[in-house]
């Protein structure tokens, strides 16, 4: 005979409010089965779970359920006071009669009646319930970090320094990302090469850092602590543990064509490159589409000039595969494309650029040697205009709804440096909002209007058209409701950022949720901002949301102490609401293997008797319940009815939908 | 009708929601006719915004504005302003007894040139 207690909170007057709590107290209580029934103002208070400990102990409870808020909140809560008065800690249910009832109702009756039906249904299932145990996994004790730019390099170094090994996978050739292509940065206006490349050469110095470029992730499989992910090296045709980076085969290249990424294809690299000077493996790699002797057999000059045989036209893409405990994705971010933006002219005229073309033609590595000229005649530019928000908070469907974050911050900086170095150039920015929440932010743009004397114009640009070699910015200036038109020799498109393309395949391979506009979503926004929903998976940098640098560091570094909370783990406690396969219904038809996103699921050939004394051979599924995550897609799809969820049987499903239909 | 029943009207025909304007003035920064415009296309949507059609009934703009709907194409934020201009004009142009087009005065203005379907239309429109 069950012997079940109910325990309906009042959450304060979150649920009091609108729920006549003690009516739903009585009327459970006369419910088969039910032998106590009690309210009390906040159950998940120490005096709340004692009110729990004490009924359990005085009256031999073998189940419970407690009304209350989302099980997402407090179900932990209440199965461990259960297990602390030595009960089955899954022999616990919660009537969520606060999220899906008290919240969203007005009217009293109604609600009343809602939270009585609800608790109804609690107590059926709960009645199914069966004690479960959970299972043990152990822990890879190694990380797996994708994307190599600051915000991976941060988590890398972070979870290196605590002892365990991790890799960083990285989809180029070399690691720094697009902080590698800056000039300074702000608000301090230092270098970002000389703060990036120490730690680029950090990581490549670590023992406990393997750095895998030109690599992307082929497929994860696993779960929490044991996750098995295939990379693919792609083929650079040079050795990697041959290269010395001495770069003469760039030299000796003949196919100097190539446009320069690390240069935003400000200018030409050749066929075969190193990135930049400081890029980490300083190794060369071949481009295949514009090599000669990939393309046609005919040259060869590189093999011949390099002093180590480093080069190889056989190499062939390499998948390996590794076993991690836990994943930190750092994908990164990408200006958009400008395709929808014509207005501005970014395709028509060589001298509208964007921002980070801009970094290019200001960084001393760039390729105007650092000194800002025109990329169409290399003149210096005495007029520069930058127009803000370009695709950002745009709404029309062109651009992106969300605000890129770290324009007005970075144009800030852009033009004072180019007021400091070249004073003599005039500088309009057309703003809309001037956003600089941050230390030392504010400050920081009002230096570049009081102190540098930037012209900052409230207002949009309308068009950009070109007159007597001039670019004509047309736009509203509101403050003085004016229309102006500045003529210019430089336009500079703050363009809007967006989330690293490969974000999304990677997300569906690792099964973390993503929002709308291709950001990862988080665990909580507030109280789990760097996890994702799915255990073991950690969200590192502008793949999360748009960040500065500053905040992308906070945050891989934040990342990196979950990772490592993770690993110190030697074991972690499995679910115990793990599917199984009632071999006397199973066909082997697999198409609960099929569908099964954790692997979990085999088969297995077995004996079976089937009456005068013969045995028959049948193929029947089998769950490996420390690899099950309880997802419930088996359960559904099989159709003989032979899988089911311990915990959320069918049965218990059906239970729960009758006690609720049952007027 | 009170002014602000009057601005509730005049939103709900020009069909655009104008509270979703960012204040970018990036309609304004287009506008081919601007130089010509008393009350810009940005302040249209503004003053609907706050429920003030007075101006805009008397604005020089209702006649000036060239409905080429640049400002429509450009803004970010997907309102329409010469909607909103467009919905004003259609409330000085069609208000009830406001008769517009006088038959008998129609031979003195006639010219060769103007197609006959534009005095039908004419008719059909102004003269209530």
């Amino acid at each position: 005979m069950q012997k079940i207690g109910v325990f309906v909170c009042w959450c304060g007057s979150n649920i009091a409010a609108t729920v006549d709590v003690k009516k739903v107290a009585d009327v459970l209580r006369l419910e088969p089965g039910v032998v106590i029934s009690e309210t009390y103002q906040y159950m998940c208070s120490e005096n709340g779970q004692a009110l729990i400990r004490n009924a359990i102990k005085e009256n031999g409870l073998t189940g419970i359920v407690v009304c209350s808020c989302s099980p997402r909140m407090h179900e932990a809560t209440f199965r461990k006071t259960a297990e602390s008065a030595g009960l089955n800690p899954y022999m616990v249910e919660i009537a969520n009669i606060r999220e899906q009832c008290s919240w969203i109702h007005k009217d009293m009756d109604e609600a009343t009646e809602k939270a009585i039906v609800l608790g109804r249904s609690a107590i059926a299932k709960l009645k199914l319930n069966a004690p479960l145990t959970s299972g043990e996994s152990a822990v890879v004790k190694r990380a797996l970090v994708i994307g190599g730019g600051i915000a991976g390099i941060q988590s890398a170094l972070d979870i290196a320094e605590a002892g365990y090994e991790v890799d960083i996978v990285e989809s180029s050739a070399t690691i720094g990302g697009n902080m590698a292509k800056l000039d300074k940065t702000f608000p301090t206006l230092d270098c970002a090469a000389c703060i990036l490349t120490p730690k680029m050469v950090d990581c490549a110095q670590n023992e406990n850092i393997d750095i895998m470029t030109f690599s992307e992730i082929e497929s994860v499989k696993g779960f929490v602590g044991n996750f098995k992910v295939q990379i693919r090296r792609k083929a650079r045709f040079v050795d990697e543990k041959k290269c010395t980076g001495c770069g003469v085969c760039m030299q000796k290249c003949p196919s100097k064509k190539g446009k320069n990424e690390f240069n935003m294809g400000l200018n030409n690299r050749p066929a075969i490159y190193i990135p930049f000077a400081q890029a980490i493996p300083n190794v060369a790699i071949i481009d295949p589409e514009q090599c000669l002797k990939l393309k046609n057999g005919k040259c060869g000059l590189c093999a011949m000039q390099c002093q180590v045989n480093a080069i190889d036209y056989t190499q062939k893409d390499e998948i390996i595969e590794r076993e991690y405990g836990a994943i930190v994705v750092a994908t990164g971010y990408k200006p958009i494309s400008l395709e929808n933006f014509n207005e501005y002219g970014y395709d028509t005229y060589k001298d509208v650029v964007t921002s980070l073309e801009l970094e290019r033609l200001m960084n001393a590595a760039g390729p105007s040697d650092g000194h800002l000229v025109r990329p169409s005649d290399h003149k210096e530019p005495k007029v520069i205009t930058f127009i803000q928000c370009v695709g950002s908070r745009d709404t029309s469907g062109c651009g992106k709804p969300y605000c890129s974050k770290i324009c007005c911050m970075y144009t800030a900086k852009h033009a004072m440096l180019i007021r400091e170095k070249y004073p003599d150039t005039e500088v309009h920015v057309f703003y809309i909002d001037v956003r600089t929440p941050g230390k030392n932010y504010d400050e920081f743009f009002r230096r570049a209007v009081e102190q540098y004397g930037v012209d900052y114009i409230k207002g949009m640009v309308g068009k950009v058209y070109e007159e007597n070699g001039k670019l004509m910015v047309q736009g509203s200036d509101l403050i003085n409701n004016e229309q102006v038109v500045i003529p210019s020799d430089l336009v500079v498109l703050a363009a809007a950022i967006e989330p690293n393309p490969s974000v999304r395949k990677i997300a569906t391979m690792v099964t973390a949720s993503i929002d709308t506009n291709n950001f990862l979503t988080e665990a909580h926004a507030k109280l789990r901002p760097v996890e994702s929903p799915t255990a073991g998976i950690f969200l590192s940098g502008v793949c999360q949301g748009p960040k500065d640098i500053p905040e992308t560091v906070s945050q891989a570094s934040a990342c990196a102490a979950k990772v490592v909370g993770l690993l110190s783990k030697d074991k972690l406690k499995c679910n115990a609401c793990v599917a199984h396969s009632d071999e006397t219904l199973c066909t082997g038809c697999s198409v609960c293997a099929n569908v099964c996103p954790y692997g979990a699921i085999t088969y297995v050939d077995k004996e079976f008797r089937i009456g005068g004394g013969k045995t028959e051979t049948r193929r029947v599924a089998s769950v490996n319940e420390a690899v099950c995550q309880g997802c419930g897609a088996c359960t559904v799809t099989c159709p003989s009815g032979a899988m089911d969820l311990k915990g959320f049987s069918n049965k218990q499903i059906m239970a729960e939908v009758d006690a609720i239909c049952k007027r | 009708m009170d002014r602000k029943e009057q601005a509730k009207l005049i939103k709900e025909r020009s069909g655009t929601d104008v509270r979703k304007c960012m204040k970018c003035g990036k309609c304004s920064g287009r506008c081919p006719a601007y130089a010509e415009m008393d009350i810009k296309p940005h302040q249209f949507v503004s003053y609907i915004e706050k429920g003030e059609v007075e101006k805009l009934l008397e604005s020089k703009s209702l006649y000036t504005c060239l409905s080429c709907f640049a400002c429509v194409e450009r803004c970010p934020r997907g309102v329409a302003p010469a909607n909103v201009i467009e919905a004003v004009r259609q409330e000085v142009v069609r208000a009830q007894g406001g008769n517009k087009v006088q038959a008998e005065k129609i031979p003195e203005t006639i010219n060769e040139a103007i197609p006959q379907q534009l005095l039908v239309s004419m008719f059909r429109k102004f003269n209530k």
